[in-house]
């Protein structure tokens, strides 16, 4: 049983590392996330980034301007996540509240 | 750790080590329109520099640093900076998060853009740094209620 999982991973590795060779190089200008234009004919959001972040927000840095502002709904997503993850540490671990449930 | 640390070294370094990695935290925070950085990670370095004051020294000390008590409320407070902002640019008449219509008098809109951002990064470093703190502080409680 230990063998068949050392296998498995084994052909699982060589699977990645062969879907790997069919990725574009990094930072390759005819890969198709790079292009002005998509597949179906529609602008890609990135170009539109890179020309307009420091017109539209005054920000040198890009992914700053990417984050706070044109994805800041997904910003406030995370961070809602990070604020439940607390509240679900404080309402499971809280000391206080373990000896008022041992009391009742 | 409720008795914290009996070793010279370790109090006078944790000590001195503390305000700087906190100062560099808010630089983080602040600088992250003009280099890497933002709320997240300097909210972590935030967190980092308080987690390192309350493995150091005893419950005394560490409660006058950061009370405990505060950690969800301040949490709370900095995801409702970030909804604030957000909400404020809706009744303004724009879109949520639509920065460019905050109420701020004299600026243009990327200007007022600039301190959108500005604004919502300094309400994620708040909500990190006290929800990281406060999962510390949860999980060292229950860790103590076990041994007794």
């Amino acid at each position: 049983m230990k063998y068949l999982t050392y296998i498995s991973i084994g052909v699982f590795a060589l699977l990645l590392i062969y879907a790997a060779y069919g990725l574009p190089y990094r930072g390759d200008p005819n890969a198709l996330v790079n292009q002005e234009i998509s597949l179906t004919g529609t602008p890609v959001a990135s170009s539109y980034y890179i020309e307009n972040a420091m017109k539209d927000a005054n920000t040198p840095n890009m992914v700053t301007s990417v984050l706070g502002d044109y994805r800041a709904f997904d910003t406030l997503g995370e961070e809602v996540v990070i604020f439940a993850a607390g509240m679900i540490c404080f309402l499971l671990l809280n000391r206080e509240r373990k000896r008022e449930a041992r009391k009742q | 750790m409720k008795h914290g640390s009996s070793s010279p070294i370790i109090l006078l370094l944790s000590r001195v080590l503390s305000p700087y990695i906190m100062l560099f935290g808010m630089y983080v925070i602040f600088h992250g329109h003009y280099s890497p950085g933002g709320g997240f990670q300097g909210g972590a370095l935030l967190a980092s520099s308080i987690i390192l004051i309350r493995i150091a020294m005893e419950e005394k000390v560490h409660q006058l640093h950061f009370n405990k008590d505060y950690g969800i409320p301040l949490g709370a407070i900095g995801v409702l900076i970030f909804f604030g902002v957000g909400f404020i640019a809706l009744i303004m008449g724009g879109y949520f998060l639509d920065y460019g219509l905050l109420p701020f008098p004299g600026m243009i809109t990327a200007e007022l853009r600039f301190y959108g951002i500005l604004l919502i990064e300094v309400g994620v470093g708040l909500a990190v740094m006290t929800i990281l703190v406060s999962i510390y502080d949860n999980l060292l409680e229950e860790d103590d209620d076990e041994s007794i």
